[in-house]
């Protein structure tokens, strides 16, 4: 009647697991399904497969000017919220200093906050001071919505962190600067390129603080927003979206080995 | 160390300030001040600024700095906004009731029996949640509409003979997606919390007779408490203020409180109401989610 540790395993939970993972991944497979489905509706039985709505993406110049400012707009992001990140992350699992409860809690804020406020207030502080919208103030508020994500990566790789081999490279003669290129970098590299991979990822996917901030310059989620509207692009929208998901996936399972190859050798260590 | 001289003692403050630099203290604030200065700069001072602007008026383009209570006298009083408001925050709470509910399973079977694969299973179940937002609604916009998934895969396998008309376009649907959408953010800390619980607890709560629920009601359920109130959170106060999915797929019922905020910075530019709107939110939404959370630790406290 009960497992291993006096836990009862009950025969009904592991096929609740499934239907549940069923539920989670439905709507992310649909759209794939769909992308190749030869029909403008997205209707049952299937129509026949097809690759003409993936030949449209290629000839859409809208489309791929979009792409390209997403493109920009990630890597600006990624580089801008890791490189806060390490900075913030360091600091609150090395040190311990007066106030570090509220800067903790003031980064993490955004995760508890609905996003359209922080779009909003955004938008109002940049209009006042008189900036334009652009892709830069895309940039500048998708690095306050990522840093959260990017610090618990960050925390986590750091908080495995051995300080005697700081202390052991400083009292052998190393600078500072010397110390965190030659011992402490290597160490925590796996967690900074995660950071950076996740930080892009919802960058990449990020619509409401892009839809507030973007001005002309659409973002390929505000694009996909914008076709919306007419069910004849649809078809192109989810060969489009299909895209970004595999994008999305094979990115964070990237981030994953990558950090689980560290944790290991961590451990191992 | 050495004995301080009589003067400094009556200062505790300075020896410390004299090698201050070289302080922890001093090392981390410095190195924390990029970060925290950003922060500062592009999300403490807006949500100043809002507040601010939520006690001006706007007379079309020019702003009234002067004092008044007239926005929050609308944002409050007009019905259009009661309503808005209240359904958001019913949309809320039952959407975060039952994202914890469905969730806290799948939590307890990843901390419980995820073996040595819990890693991979907390993976498996976080990826859905990292893709984009805005495509899963669209997504579920497929599957829930009149000539969607559901209604054509039912009729052509003849459960149904016309499509169902109300799965779109209501709050069900919102319901629906916002579990859909949230369900990682409630797993993650209801998992991190199951992790912390020592399991020779729940042996011993066997071993002294309780049964399976009567153990996981007053063990597991207490002590895992802390992980189900963040997940409440995490759920409730973001999705409070949603303004994707009540678009997509809410239709005419499903209108939430972020699409009246949107309207004053859009078409209807009124920020002083846009920002009062946000405020009255915030606010409201923070309350709610406190009496949540004391009413489960009444509850919990009273099973216990």
């Amino acid at each position: 009647m009960s497992g291993r540790h006096g836990i009862a395993k009950s025969r009904w939970l592991p096929a609740y697991v499934v239907v549940y993972l069923a539920f989670l991944y439905l709507p992310i497979l649909l759209l794939p399904i769909f992308s190749f489905n030869n029909a403008a509706a997205t209707t049952f039985p299937l129509a026949g497969f097809t690759l003409k709505w993936y030949a449209s993406l290629w000839t859409n110049t809208v489309m791929l000017e979009a792409a390209r400012n997403s493109l920009f707009v990630g890597i600006c992001v990624a580089t801008l919220s890791t490189g806060l990140g390490i900075c913030a992350a360091r600091a609150l699992t090395r040190y311990r200093f007066r106030g570090r409860e509220a800067a903790n809690g003031l980064l993490m804020a955004p995760l508890f906050l609905p996003e359209i406020i922080v779009a909003v207030s955004l938008l109002m502080i940049i209009l006042q001071i008189g900036m334009e919208l652009s892709l830069a103030t895309v940039i500048l508020g998708q690095t306050v919505f990522c840093l959260p994500y990017a610090m618990s990566v960050l925390t986590s790789g750091f908080e495995g962190f051995d300080r005697s081999l700081e202390e052991a490279s400083l009292d052998l003669g190393e600078t500072a600067f010397g110390t965190f290129r030659r011992v402490t970098l290597p160490v925590v590299a796996p967690a900074i390129v995660s950071s950076l991979l996740v930080s892009f990822t919802i960058s990449l996917d990020e619509f409401i603080l892009a839809f507030f901030l973007s001005g002309t310059e659409p973002t390929l989620p505000v694009y996909i927003w914008g076709q919306l509207r007419f069910a004849a692009k649809l078809p192109s929208v989810l060969a489009l979206g299909s895209i970004m998901i595999a994008l999305s996936i094979i990115l964070l399972t990237t981030a994953e080995i990558i950090r689980r190859r560290a944790e290991r050798r961590i451990q191992g260590a | 160390m050495t004995a301080l001289p009589a003067s400094t003692i009556a200062d505790p403050d300075a020896p410390a300030r004299a090698h201050w630099k070289d302080s922890d203290e001093a090392k981390g604030l410095m190195l924390v001040s990029p970060t925290l200065l950003y922060a500062l700069a592009l999300l403490l001072l807006p949500i100043l600024i809002v507040f601010a602007y939520s006690f001006w008026s706007q007379d079309y383009l020019t702003i009234d700095h002067s004092f008044t209570l007239d926005n929050y006298r609308t944002a409050l009083g007009e019905p259009i906004y009661q309503d808005l408001l209240w359904r958001s925050l019913t949309i809320s709470l039952v959407v975060s009731l039952i994202t914890v509910m469905v969730s806290y399973p799948i939590a307890w079977f990843i901390s419980f029996h995820g073996g040595v694969h819990k890693s991979l299973w907390l993976f498996l179940i976080t990826v859905p949640c990292w893709t984009s937002y805005l495509l899963r609604v669209m997504s579920w916009k497929v599957i829930l509409g009149y000539q969607g998934v559901l209604n054509t895969g039912l009729m052509s396998t003849g459960l149904i003979d016309k499509p169902v008309t109300s799965l779109l376009y209501n709050s069900n649907a919102v319901v629906i997606t916002l579990v859909h959408s949230w369900a990682a953010f409630a797993i993650l800390p209801i998992f991190v919390s199951l992790e912390k619980i020592d399991r020779s607890l729940i042996e011993a709560a066997h071993d002294l007779g309780d049964n399976k629920i009567r153990s996981f009601l007053r063990v597991t359920l207490p002590l895992s408490l802390p992980g189900v109130i963040s997940a409440f959170l995490i759920v409730m106060i973001p999705t409070v203020g949603d303004y994707v999915t009540p678009k997509l797929v809410g239709g005419k019922d499903g209108v939430m409180i972020a699409t009246a905020i949107q309207a004053q910075f859009g078409k209807g530019a009124n920020w002083p109401l846009g920002a009062a709107l946000s405020v009255t939110t915030m606010v409201v939404v923070s309350v709610m989610a406190g009496a949540v959370v004391l009413a489960l630790k009444f509850f919990v406290r009273r099973i216990r």
